[in-house]
């Protein structure tokens, strides 16, 4: 009973530390001036998500967050920044303009929206989670159900990727061949 | 479950995805909007593998690990449009980029 409690205690410290960082990374990514140090502040967003996936018993996914987002992407954004340029822009300044209270106040509604339909069904079937097994998000059980019940959405994710690839090629060897001072179709 | 109730969990996600709304409304840099458009999509997948552990079903997490798939070929293609755009030196502006003329 002691060794559930304290348990308990750590998974909420943990839980705790995990939602606020990744609550305050992710208002740093909207506030940064900078669009580099926002791309920096994703990645810790990205790593505390990976620790609440943890916490919900999903391993394969906390790490394929890791290596995937945290890894390759956050990588190819962060170059593509510094290939650009630094380009400050500073979204609080200049006093707020229509499209700046238009975009906080859909947002806020989107937000109250979200959190009053939470809060109305946290007392029924939310309350009563089930009970997961050892094996549960273990890349075992995500394999098996990728080879089994949802093969055809991981052939399709396979083309997505190839067509995304070459779409990527096509985008930058397209600007390439550009010659002269024309600005052509883009 | 130990620790926090998935209706916890959900407020994260749903503040997750309000935060990557406003981004997205209010930025002008398209790609601070491509880091925005991440958030969304990483509030929609931290409530999708709630609901997996919720239900003890693993649809959710396979779910998940598609729409982080689907990510990544958005970031390529939109970087890619944001590199073609800086060689035309098209200025990185959102709301200067209003026509398809180019």
């Amino acid at each position: 009973m002691i060794v559930a409690s304290v348990g308990n205690v750590l998974v909420w410290a943990v839980w705790m530390g995990a939602a606020f960082a990744c609550l305050g990374s992710a208002v740093a990514v909207v506030s940064f001036s900078n669009p580099f140090f926002s791309a920096l502040a994703l990645i810790g967003n990205l790593g505390s998500l990976a620790v609440l996936y943890l916490l919900l018993s999903s391993e394969f996914v906390a790490a394929a967050q890791v290596l995937v987002y945290a890894g390759a992407v956050m990588v190819m954004f962060l170059f593509v920044i510094a290939y650009v340029g630094p380009r400050t822009e500073s979204p609080w300044t200049g006093g707020p303009s229509w499209q700046a209270i238009g975009g906080v106040l859909a947002a806020g509604a989107l937000l109250v929206e979200i959190v009053v339909v939470i809060g109305l069904k946290a007392g029924g079937d939310l309350a009563h989670s089930h009970d997961v097994g050892g094996a549960f998000g273990t890349p075992s059980y995500i394999g098996r159900l990728f080879l089994t019940d949802h093969l055809l959405a991981f052939e399709i994710t396979s083309i997505v990727l190839l067509v995304a690839a070459i779409g990527g090629v096509i985008l930058g060897a397209h600007s390439r061949t550009v010659q002269g001072d024309e600005v052509p179709p883009l | 479950m130990m620790g926090p109730g998935t209706a916890w969990y959900l407020s994260v996600a749903g503040f997750l995805f309000g935060v990557g709304t406003l981004g997205v409304l209010i930025r002008r840099n398209p790609l601070v909007v491509l880091l925005s458009l991440e958030i969304m999509l990483n509030g929609a997948n931290l409530a999708l593998i709630a609901f997996a552990r919720h239900l003890n079903d693993g649809d959710g997490q396979i779910f998940a690990l598609a729409v982080m798939a689907v990510a990544a070929s958005e970031v390529v293609v939109g970087l890619g449009l944001i590199v073609a755009l800086n060689r035309k030196r098209v200025p990185l502006d959102v709301d200067r980029l209003n026509s398809l003329r180019g």
